[in-house]
């Protein structure tokens, strides 16, 4: 038999071998916790006595267990994107400067100083949101009740500082180090050539970002606040210890309501009973599925404008 | 409207590495100049130092005097912006705006000037590209985005860009280098016609190509290895290839080095 000049090389078997059975264990292990998930939360769906999605109430434990998710979720998805629309401007600002802006030495210094931020445990976000930023957001609360009242969300008869918006603000500055980190990252990859292009137009500076630099890093910026997102919502014990932990649907960022599923489940799986644990799990694959939800949203966004992205050239 | 450049005494340098040095010469109006010379002798250099685009490069400075008409382009109230916007330049290789349609690209310079209306755009956009020899290629997908171009047609839309603004001078670093045979024959004949309403020059690594196109020839050279490039001789693009003053013009263009 003649030999093929185009015979597989050998040793690439084995490496099949591994990288295959790597995914599909991979995925294995993750069909295998879903199930126990679901077989964990359905005897507690089962039990409940109120409508799961449209209850705002949780008392999984009493024993005729009323609980939804309604409250849980909408403080999870208001507290989560109030906190990405106060970090994902400054971020962007942070992230043009060190790419952009600052002397060299200054960029490498404040480069570090992000990366260190965005490696702090999120408790220790927590315990200074609760022993500074409580006491310190009764200042800024007033006055956007003063003068924004008008505004639904700052709307109120009185103000406290153990509120969603200080939740969201812990949040906010959580998450930014993170985002901020990724979006200097793929400023800095903005190609040269393109910025150049600008600049012999007769761009000034802002305008060849504006021109060159964002639209290039429009889709990483973008995951860059997704995965920011996703921290934020699924961030458990650093708004645990701040969310006035109620169970009320409330626009007013400003009262003494809010909460979140995954604060919820910090505060409750301990004193759980089985049928409480199995409706705080219920509670967790609602936070997954949201979460999903989200990233499918920025997949479309950025996939839309494929053509235009620039990787082609 | 096409403009004269003066140049005196002329160095320009990366950090403390001068790359080149004394180079004085007048670039007319309306007539294509073409620059030759070895690699790394400071052609682009020189080039950018024209539009001020040289000094972008972190601690890249200029020393000398450049004048277009009766402009001091180093003057200290002058805005390097301003002057960019005067001075138009083509890259060695194409870079259309990836983000953009071919139409945004085309207009992005106009816009940058200020508010223009949708109409007048239309307008500037479509005499550009016709300018540019490419509005019969593009017109049914002005949309589109420029990356999807073919190499040369991509040069051409940044040549498009680049006179979309009117500027005085058009300059171009080696505009063909990237391109295949036919596209770089569509440019030559785009230069040829632009120089009637343009001072152009144009950096070539093509000896014919220099031939071809332009009215006058300044041929650089590097003096020796890590010395800074300089301007050997400057005259009539014919007189230059058939008769050069100096010896290395000489041994350059017949070849025998470089
Ligand atoms: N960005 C830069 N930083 C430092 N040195 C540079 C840079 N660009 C060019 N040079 C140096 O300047 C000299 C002239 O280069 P260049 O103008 O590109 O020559 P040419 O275009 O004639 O090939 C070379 O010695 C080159 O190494
Ligand atoms: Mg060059």
């Amino acid at each position: 038999m003649r030999r093929s000049a185009f015979r597989r090389s050998r040793g690439e078997g084995p490496f099949r071998f591994a990288t295959t059975g790597a995914g599909i264990l991979l995925l294995a292990i993750m069909a295998a916790i879903a199930v126990f998930l679901v077989v964990k939360a359905v005897p507690a769906l089962q039990a409940n006595t109120s409508h799961f999605l449209t209850e705002k109430v949780w008392t999984p434990n009493a024993t005729k267990p009323v609980f939804g998710i309604a409250a849980l979720a909408f403080g999870t998805v208001l507290s989560s994107f109030l906190a990405l629309i106060m970090a994902v401007p400054i971020a962007i600002g942070v992230a043009l400067f060190i790419s952009h802006y600052a002397p060299r030495r200054l960029a490498g210094v404040l480069g570090y100083v992000i990366d260190l931020l965005a490696a702090v445990p999120s408790v220790v976000y927590g315990l200074w949101g609760v022993i500074f930023l409580i006491p310190f957001m009764q200042g800024p609360s007033t006055f956007l009740n003063t003068y924004f009242g008008w505004i639904p969300l700052f709307a109120g008869d009185a103000v406290y500082g153990k509120s969603m918006l200080t939740a969201s603000v812990v949040l906010a500055i959580m998450i930014l180090p993170i985002i901020a980190a990724i979006s200097r990252e793929v400023f800095l990859q903005a190609p040269k050539m393109i910025e150049e292009a600008s600049l012999a137009l007769g761009a000034t500076r802002w305008e060849m970002i504006r021109m060159s630099v964002l639209p290039f890093g429009r889709p990483g910026v973008i995951s860059a606040a997704m995965l920011g997102l996703g921290r934020a919502m699924g961030e458990t014990i650093a708004v645990a210890l701040i969310f006035p932990a109620t169970f009320d649907i409330d626009i007013r960022v400003l009262s003494a309501n809010g909460n979140s599923i995954a604060a919820n489940i910090a505060n409750g799986f301990g004193e759980a009973t089985p049928i409480g644990q199995g409706a705080l799990i219920a509670s967790g694959l609602v936070l997954f599925i949201i979460t999903l939800v989200v990233n499918m949203a920025a997949r479309l966004i950025i996939a839309r404008r494929k053509e235009f992205s620039g990787a082609a050239a | 409207m096409a403009k004269q450049i003066e140049v005196s005494d002329l160095d320009a340098y990366y950090g403390s590495h001068k790359a080149i040095e004394g180079i004085t010469m007048t670039v007319e109006p309306r007539s294509v100049t073409a620059f030759i010379g070895p690699s790394g002798c400071g052609k682009s250099t020189f080039l950018r130092t024209l539009n001020r685009m040289h000094e972008v490069i972190p601690g890249a400075r200029v020393q000398g005097k450049i004048m277009l008409e009766d402009q001091d382009l180093y003057d200290k109230d002058v805005d390097p912006v301003s002057v960019r916007r005067t001075v138009g330049m083509v890259f060695q290789r194409p870079n259309p705006f990836p983000t953009m349609s071919i139409f945004d690209n085309v207009a992005a310079g106009l816009r940058l000037n200020g508010r223009i209306s949708k109409s007048e755009a239309q307008g500037i956009v479509e005499t550009s590209l016709k300018d540019a020899n490419l509005w019969n290629e593009v017109k049914d997908r002005l949309n589109k985005p420029g990356s999807g171009l073919s190499g040369g047609q991509q040069q051409r839309l940044c040549i498009a860009r680049a006179i979309a603004v009117s500027p005085a001078v058009l300059l171009m670093d080696e505009p063909c280098s990237a391109l295949d045979p036919i596209s770089t024959l569509a440019i030559e004949d785009l230069i040829a016609k632009l120089k009637n309403d343009y001072t152009i020059v144009i950096v070539t690594h093509n000896m014919q190509q220099a031939a071809r196109v332009s009215d006058r020839t300044a041929f650089f050279n590097l003096a020796g290895q890590g010395q800074p490039g300089k301007l050997v001789e400057m005259d009539e693009t014919s007189k230059i290839f058939t008769n050069p003053t100096q010896k290395a013009t000489e041994d350059y263009i017949t070849g025998r080095f470089g």
